[in-house]
């Protein structure tokens, strides 16, 4: 019934052109065959004389014989309970050699923005059993919280660990797990893969691959099928998921490739200035909606070019996520793991999910004076390094040990090692212990009574 | 009116052709009506940015004129609303479309079928002027709300006018000329409502935060910006002054924010207590939330459309705070539209007129003596998002050349959770002398010379740190020694105030002045005590000094600081 067209007048990069059709909606999905094969691709400029259309699987062998045909509808995913447990490629289609997804429902994949007004604020703290996220950057479910990391450095690790550890407290039910891939290379896809079948995470896990040698503008579609996943997922079948994407610049990149095909007005560094936007749309589909039992937490691991953090993926990014969680160079090279540096880290959404019938009473006491004392023990390494150690004041002295301490162990824990939340604090009251009581000005009195060590062994006795 | 046909569809962009409508007029795009604004008329063919999505939208739908430009409808019930950017109620959209926003839905920005009691304070035969209170309702417990008579009507004698419940299409009154006056009028958000005189800033906005009352004070009716790169403190900061400021009237304008953010502050609000009269804060309120995803020329407009509304309680003598989070993303959504439209890009791909918008909006704000008498004010505190923490760039810098006060947060300091984490040395305000004989007749004599006190120690400090990098703090002579533990002193026992601690986060006006005036009297004894050759180690662990840390965080400080002072000076006496 669709009439096909014949009449490409111009293919640059992944974009072609056609005339003289039918009007044709926005963001309608295409589909081009040339030999027989099929490509799809989206519509981006509609106007009475010509089309412009992104063609996802690129644009290599088409010509201008190539059959046009417009569906006369947006781009949707076929959704089924049975999705679960799947490998699919970056554009939806099996990868694992299954069959085709059956459809209990069809969903738009460009998804409507949540409105405010019924969203649920998120308040369950996810134990995550990594000392440096617990402690001191708690995560929430219905969080988007980022890594940023730089190339060479474990955050796929990490993330693992994350997805394998995380539970909510007092409740055993595992997280279903979504993971996208957005550009990775093969082997570290084997990596996530294997890691997921070792623990068996992936009867409970989405996973959709878009390698390094897959077309990049596939890519734009990736994280668009894994969201609209997640929120059948959550909303429809009430499940609580964890959505990693790996890696986010991948996927900018390819944004900025179409802007430049396009010929757009770029913004900073080449990237479109719609970026901001583009990516508030994916990381806003995160959260918990009133009256509804799942909720969609966001993992997205993003490297950052140069280590930089003002780098516009990461600084927009950060600007849209609620926190983020740091991997450092440094101590990574100190042998360090997780190497997470909590002073450029954040959680926004910790002080809703810690304290009284969250975690205890004094998380935040704790998570800042151990914040306080590790950063002016860091600036003081920069002074120790110049004056010798010797030089510095008794208080300098202590504090200068502290951060050293800290990292050893606090930051410092085993790929395994699953610390729940009360060990965790535990060992943040150790250390303060090391140093003398009037120190801990950002403690109330009642707290120190309570979780001194020095107060709890008495209380023992 | 005339009917068009879209020609072009290109994100949030439409060209279309066939129409008559003035630049911003609203027109409707495509069969469902999608809600859209002219910002371009070139040959036959006008530009629109359409509030919606615009997926789906083919070449040859039908674009419908309104006649008239983006409006706010003002009457009662625009207090413990949440609303979108262009006005829509969002638990309406909600009830309407479920839980995902769907597209061409239309909404009152105010309930038409609610009935008010309408009680008039003038009488047949009056001559009412423009924007002259004719009678009032009850909004909220607390809240009057008059209504007057729209600022760009005639006025004239009053020949009807009637008490008694209304819903506000009804005609509450009738003037000699025959116009019927309801209590609902229309306003075009982009244009700013006219007062009588605009008035100096001389009266400090409250806010109860030490750093900002104390040492970067707002005016009533003052502009403030707030820069900080993501992840300083900017929301928070936004929220803390939402709650405590000393206002009538709050408008807070998510705009372009995070969604969770919002469930926090619509979650926060109805349950937080205003301190000055123990209801709710979400009756004095009205929230815009348009976040990150929702559509980018909505998000351009809700900063005319929460002004309008802040202008609007202001005429009726309130004193409103307006805060928008963020216009970073406000700006951003300028540069995306000009981007479509192929506009020749200023700096950093901004448009031209960037400058000039900012200008514009952040002039709506004023202290002013309004058309009804009386006086009332808008206040604006604007969060900048610079892009990688940058103050050079443009959005920051054209802020700076319209706003008095500048409160620079600082990654540093939210590194060690040092909150709020305003800069002490980068920050100022403007409104420093204008507002100082208030503090003279209503706090302390002592206020400003207290403040310069305390400044010239922490620029002390900063030049002493330098050479304690370089030489340790050891190597210094007992007096700057002394002046490093006076400025660590200012800044975590005072400046540090905990937003989520029930006592700290509110500090009134007496104890920021009785807290920093006993940190000024430890100098002194502590100067006076290096001059009696007293070691420094001795000075700077009297145990009065760790007692003073925590005075702020009682409610009833008064008796708890004078027993410290008392214990301070004896201690002081009982060194040797």
């Amino acid at each position: 019934m669709t009439k096909e067209y014949k009449t490409i007048t111009e293919i640059s990069g992944p974009l072609i052109f056609v005339e003289k059709t039918e009007p044709v909606g926005y963001m309608e999905l295409v589909e081009i065959r040339t030999g027989g094969d099929l490509k799809r691709g989206q519509v981006l400029d509609s106007s009475d004389e010509i089309v412009v259309i992104q063609v996802f699987e690129g644009t290599g062998g088409l010509s201008k014989d190539s059959a046009v045909s417009f569906t006369g509808d947006v781009i949707k995913m076929p959704l089924s309970p049975g999705i679960v447990g799947r490998v699919l490629s970056g554009s939806g289609k099996p990868r694992d050699g299954g069959p085709e997804i059956v459809p209990e429902v069809l969903r738009d994949i460009a998804g409507a923005a949540i409105n405010p007004a019924s969203r649920e604020k998120p308040r369950s703290f996810i134990q995550t059993g990594i000392s440096t996220i617990d402690g001191t950057n708690t995560l929430v479910r219905g969080q988007k919280l980022p890594i940023f990391s730089g190339a060479g450095l474990p955050h796929n690790d990490l993330a693992l660990q994350i997805a394998r550890q995380a539970k909510a407290l007092g409740e055993s039910e595992p997280f279903a797990v979504i993971f996208c891939a957005m550009g990775i290379t093969n082997e570290e896809a084997q990596h996530f893969l294997a890691d997921f079948e070792r623990t068996g995470a992936l009867e409970r896990a989405v996973v959709f691959l878009n390698l390094a040698d897959d077309p990049a503008v596939e890519r734009i579609l990736t994280p668009r099928l894994g969201l609209t996943t997640a929120e059948y997922l959550a909303f429809d079948l009430d499940m609580h998921v964890l959505i990693i994407y790996t890696d986010m610049t991948n996927y900018c990149e390819s944004l900025r490739q179409m802007g430049a095909a396009r010929e757009e007005v770029p913004g900073r560094r080449g990237y479109p200035g719609y970026m901001y936007t583009d990516l508030a749309i994916q990381y806003e589909r995160a959260g918990i909606i009133k009256g509804r039992k799942g909720s969609i937490t966001q993992f997205p691991i993003l490297t950052m070019p140069g280590d930089d953090i003002t780098h516009p993926i990461p600084d927009l990014s950060g600007y849209i996520t609620e926190g983020q969680i740091l991997i450092s160079r440094e101590l990574h090279r100190k042998g360090i793991y997780p190497p997470v540096d909590i002073r450029p880290s954040l959680s926004r959404l910790m002080n809703s999910g810690i304290g009284k019938g969250h975690t205890r009473e004094d998380h935040r006491a704790v998570s800042d004076q151990l914040y306080a004392y590790y950063a002016e023990g860091n600036d003081l390494r920069g002074l120790a390094a110049i004056v010798g150690k010797e030089a510095l004041s008794e208080r300098d002295k202590l504090v200068l040990e502290f951060a050293d301490k800290f990292e050893k162990r606090f930051v410092n824990q085993g790929r395994d090692e699953d610390r729940s939340i009360f060990e965790t604090l535990q060992i943040g009251w150790d250390l303060l212990a090391d140093l003398p009581e009037a120190m801990l000005t950002r403690i109330d009195d009642k707290y120190i009574k309570a979780y001194h060590p020095k107060y709890a062994s008495t209380a023992k006795k | 009116m005339e009917v068009g046909k879209v020609k072009r569809v290109a994100g949030p962009l439409v060209q279309a052709t066939g129409l008559k409508a003035s630049m911003y007029d609203l027109v409707l795009v495509g069969e469902e009506g999608l809600m859209s604004e002219v910002i371009g008329i070139s040959g036959n063919k006008h530009i629109i940015q359409v509030y919606e999505d615009t997926g789906g939208v083919r070449p040859g739908e039908p674009v419908k004129e309104t006649g008239a430009p983006l409006v706010a409808q003002l009457g009662p019930g625009i207090l413990t609303q949440i609303y979108d950017g262009i006005q829509r109620p969002l638990p309406k959209l909600a009830e309407m479309s479920g839980d995902f926003i769907s597209r061409g839905l239309f909404v009152d920005g105010i309930d038409h079928k609610k009935k008010w009691e309408f009680k008039p304070v003038v009488k047949k035969g009056d001559v009412v002027k423009p924007g002259q209170a004719i009678g009032e309702v009850q909004e909220q417990l607390l809240i009057k709300h008059k209504i007057m008579v729209p600022p760009k009507m005639k006025g004239g004698a009053i020949k009807e006018i009637y008490s008694g419940n209304f819903n506000v299409d009804e005609t509450v009154a009738v003037l000699e000329d025959g116009t019927k006056l309801t209590m609902v009028h229309k306003w075009p958000v982009r244009q700013a409502r006219p007062v009588t005189e605009k008035l100096a800033p001389t009266i400090p906005l409250r806010t109860g935060q030490r750093v900002v009352d104390g040492f970067f004070s707002l005016a009533k009716g003052g502009t403030a910006a707030i820069p900080g790169g993501f992840g300083t403190g900017k929301t928070v900061m936004q929220q803390t002054l939402s709650k405590w400021a000393d206002v009538d009237i709050v408008i807070y304008v998510g705009c372009g924010e995070r969604g969770n953010e919002m469930a926090d502050l619509l979650h926060e609000f109805p349950e937080l207590q205003d301190p000055r009269t123990g209801r709710p804060l979400m009756e004095r309120s009205i929230v815009y939330a348009n976040t990150s995803n929702m559509p980018v020329a909505a998000r351009e407009a809700s900063i005319y459309t929460g002004m309008t509304t802040a202008e609007y309680y202001r005429d009726m003598g309130y004193d409103c705070l307006m805060t928008a989070d963020s216009t970073s993303r406000w700006a951003e959504a300028m540069r995306e539209m000009g981007s479509r439209l192929e506009e020749m890009p200023g700096e950093e791909g901004y448009p031209a007129y960037l400058g000039a918008r900012l200008a514009d909006f952040y002039e709506r704000a004023g202290r002013a003596e309004v058309l009804n008498g009386g006086q009332g004010s808008v206040s604006i505190v604007g969060a900048v998002s610079p892009a990688g923490g940058d103050f050079t760039e443009p959005v920051t810098q054209n802020t700076l050349r319209m706003v008095k006060v500048f409160w620079a947060l600082d990654s540093k300091l939210t590194q060690r959770r040092h909150f709020p984490s305003i800069n002490w040395l980068d920050s100022y305000s403007l409104y420093d002398q204008i507002l100082e004989p208030w503090f003279v007749e209503n706090v302390s004599p002592n206020w400003n010379k207290n403040k310069r006190r305390a400044m010239a120690i922490l620029q002390e400090n900063a030049e002493l740190e330098e050479i304690v990098m370089l030489v340790g703090s050891d190597a210094l002579p007992e007096d700057q020694q002394v002046t490093l533990e006076v400025a660590r002193m200012i800044i975590n026992f005072w400046l540090a105030q905990s937003a989520f601690h029930p006592v700290d986060t509110f500090s009134p006006y007496k104890k920021q002045f009785d807290l920093l005036e006993a940190i000024l009297k430890y100098r002194d004894l502590a100067f006076d005590a290096v001059q009696r050759g007293i070691p420094v180690s001795a000075i700077t662990s009297v145990p009065s000094k760790d007692a003073l840390a925590k005075v702020r965080l009682e409610a009833e400080y008064e008796p708890i600081l004078a027993k410290v002072m008392a214990q301070m000076e004896a201690e002081f006496k009982a060194l040797k």
